[in-house]
C-alpha cells in the first residue's frame, strides 16, 4: 500500500489550531456566551490537538518515504500548533487575570464620591449634573458608570 | 456613561463609529481611575496605565447599588443584567 507523501493530519492540525485562535478576536469575542468562557475555541483545540497527535504519529512512522525529513517537519509543525494552543490559553486564562484586586472601588451602599470629567466634546460633565439634569424631561433614576479599558 | 483613560478624540471616534450615544468622559489624568481604585497599571502596555473594567449603577441620592468587577477582564457584565439591575431604581 503507497503511504500518502503529505502529512495530511498535521496540516490540519496546525490550520484548526491556527483558526481556533484566530477565530477568538474575530468572531466569538462579539457574544457574551463564547466570550465569558471560550468553550467554542477550546472545542477548536481539542480537535486540532487529536489531529496534531495523529500527524506528529504519521511523522515518525517508519514507513515514511522520508523518515528524517517528516521527523522535522512533524516536529516543527507540532510544537507550533501547541505553542498556538498554549499561547491562547495563556492570554485568556492567565493574561486576563491581571487585574488588580480593587479593593478601595466604591462599595454597594457607598456614596459614590463626586468627580467631573470632559465629556467627547471636551465639555466638563460632573456626576452632580448628571444625577440632576433632566432626560426627556424627566429626573433622571440613576446614573450607569461603566469604566473600560479603551486604548483600541 | 463610558469612562476611560481615552482621550475626548479617541471617545468621539468610537462613538461615531459604533453608533453611541450616551455620555463617553475621558480620564486622562488618571484622576477618577486612581481614586476609585481602578488603575490597571500598565495593563495599555509600555507603562501606559488603563482602568480595569469596572461597572457602577448609581441610584439618583449618589448611592452606589450595584457594582461589578470582574476576575477576568474578557469576562463583562451582560446587558439582560445590568438592564434587571437598573429596575431597582425605580
Amino acid at each position: 500500500m503507497k503511504i500518502s507523501r503529505i502529512n495530511w493530519p498535521l496540516w490540519l492540525g496546525f490550520l484548526i489550531a491556527f483558526a481556533g485562535g484566530l477565530s477568538f478576536p474575530l468572531v466569538f469575542v462579539w457574544f457574551p456566551v463564547t466570550r465569558d468562557f471560550p468553550w467554542a475555541n477550546l472545542l477548536l483545540f481539542l480537535v486540532a490537538a487529536v489531529f496534531l497527535w495523529q500527524g506528529v504519529r504519521r511523522g515518525f512512522a517508519r514507513n515514511r518515504e522520508h523518515p528524517t525529513r517528516s521527523k522535522i517537519v512533524a516536529s516543527i509543525v507540532g510544537v507550533l500548533g501547541v505553542a498556538m494552543i498554549g499561547l491562547f490559553l495563556f492570554s485568556y486564562f492567565v493574561v486576563g487575570r491581571w487585574l488588580p484586586a480593587s479593593k478601595g472601588a466604591p462599595q454597594v451602599g457607598q456614596k459614590m464620591p463626586e468627580f467631573s470629567l470632559p465629556d467627547a466634546d471636551g465639555k466638563q460633565v460632573s456626576l452632580n449634573e448628571l444625577l440632576s439634569t433632566p432626560v426627556n424631561g424627566q429626573p433622571p433614576k440613576g446614573v450607569l458608570l461603566i469604566f473600560y479599558r479603551g486604548y483600541w | 456613561m463610558a469612562i476611560s483613560v481615552d482621550s475626548p478624540e479617541d471617545s468621539r471616534n468610537l462613538m461615531q463609529q459604533a453608533g453611541y450615544t450616551f455620555a463617553f468622559l475621558s480620564d486622562q489624568k488618571r484622576e477618577v481611575i486612581r481614586r476609585f481604585d481602578l488603575v490597571h497599571a500598565d495593563g495599555g502596555g509600555k507603562g501606559v496605565d488603563i482602568s480595569r473594567p469596572a461597572e457602577f449603577l448609581v441610584d439618583k441620592t449618589g448611592t452606589v447599588r450595584w457594582m461589578m468587577l470582574t476576575e477576568n477582564y474578557w469576562v463583562r457584565a451582560r446587558p439582560e443584567e445590568i438592564l434587571e439591575k437598573t429596575r431597582m431604581l425605580e
